[in-house]
């Protein structure tokens, strides 16, 4: 089956550095993550999925852009699996691509507020654009 | 003792009172903040991917400068902090990204291996000025205000590189609030995530957490929560009306017991 996508399993493992075998699959990354509820794969299912080798799935979820990076999976992980690399991995597989931007500079104005910090824009830069 | 400073960009714009009660302060406290020249903007989130080594280079240059003066380098913003310290562990301990990042920086004539000591200005308080000191300095203690403290996720995580408290019950800040007289609050969101950038997207996720957040430090007695974080500033805050919690910068609640909050202060 043609793919849209051609990033292997050891690609996102050489991104974040992970190795998803540590996992003992206990559930404490998404049980602690503020984030959950607005994702359809949750913490632990980035490290399965990553683990089974289907990338492509979770490349193309909404998912990779509810995490808000604040290492709550990564300080708490019984294992040191540290599940939030491995969203950010997939995350940057997508938008290192030419045209994979997922947020678009044009539409930005439109989300600005005279309060918003400079801070949540270079961040959201960061993590969203290449 | 002087030090070392790295504002970042948002305490030059949006938290200004953050920047400028913190420098207030400090020098009220007999600590000299001497601002890099030329410092450049952490990027706001430190990377998680091993593989990014450009992004870092900001934070890499602005220790390489406190090194060659033989200062620690002082952070007020929580993101900075935590980009900064992070990278800095990396530099030390990281081979891969140290090697990388020093190319980068041999044209600069930089070399750097995570030399310099990187302290957040709650560390500065409490560390090398101490608090004993802080609140013999206070002239207007805030007695009877019920203040907690919302640390946030980037001022305690990762731990074992931050490495300010302890990440799942910290104090520095209850015992700061303590030390200029008033009453510190505590309740168990207080270092659980505001919904950080995602409300550049979506606003009904911070909305969600931040109604956990003030609920929670409500039932618990606070009538205001001091953070160091610009963005949960701004994500408390515009979430906060009605709930009858007053969100305000530590270094206000700070340079306003040590009297001198107003002293020139220009009109945000």
């Amino acid at each position: 089956m043609a793919s849209n996508y051609d990033v292997t399993k050891a690609e996102i493992e050489a991104i974040s550095g992970v190795n998803p075998l540590k996992c003992m699959r206990c559930g404490r990354c998404t049980a602690t993550c503020p984030s959950f509820d607005n994702m359809e794969y949750h913490p632990h299912q980035f490290v399965a999925m990553v683990e089974r080798g289907e990338i492509e799935k979770l490349m193309e979820s909404g998912s990779i852009y509810k995490c808000m990076s604040c290492m709550a999976c990564i300080e708490r992980c019984p294992r040191q699996v540290q599940p939030a690399k491995l969203v950010e991995a997939i995350r940057l597989a997508v938008v290192r691509k030419q045209g994979g931007n997922h947020l678009i500079p044009d539409n930005v104005p439109a989300l600005l507020d005279p309060d918003l910090p400079q801070q949540a824009l270079v961040s959201a830069y960061r993590k969203f654009t290449k | 003792m002087v030090y070392s400073y790295f504002p970042g960009c948002t305490l030059k714009n949006k938290a200004r009172d953050l920047d400028e009660y913190g420098r207030r302060s400090a020098e009220a406290l007999g600590a000299t903040l001497e601002e890099i020249p030329e410092w450049q903007c952490c990027g706001g989130v430190y990377p998680l991917s091993h593989d990014e080594i450009a992004i870092k280079l900001s934070s890499v240059r602005a220790l390489a400068d406190a090194q060659k003066k033989d200062q620690a380098l002082v952070t007020v913003c929580s993101a900075c902090h935590n980009v900064i310290k992070q990278v800095n562990n990396d530099m030390a301990t990281d081979e891969y990204i140290a090697t990388r990042a020093n190319n980068y920086l041999k044209a600069d004539g930089i070399e750097y291996h995570g030399e310099t000591k990187v302290i957040h200005y709650l560390e500065l308080l409490r560390d090398e000025i101490g608090f004993d000191q802080v609140k013999a300095a206070v002239k207007n203690p805030l007695k009877g205000k019920k203040i907690g403290a919302y640390y946030g996720c980037l001022l305690l995580r990762p731990s074992n590189v931050m490495a300010m408290d302890n990440a799942e019950n910290p104090t520095i800040i209850e015992d700061l609030i303590s030390a200029l007289g008033a009453d510190a609050v505590s309740y168990a969101q207080r270092n659980e995530c505001c919904g950080g950038y995602l409300t550049l997207e979506d606003k009904s996720i911070p909305e969600k957490r931040v109604a956990a957040i003030l609920a929670d430090a409500k039932h618990a007695g606070a009538e205001m929560l001091v953070t160091a974080c610009p963005l949960c500033y701004y994500n408390l805050k515009k979430h906060a009306e009605g709930t009858g919690i007053e969100i305000v910068y530590f270094t206000e609640v700070l340079a306003e017991a040590l009297g001198v909050k107003e002293a020139g202060k220009e009109d945000a």
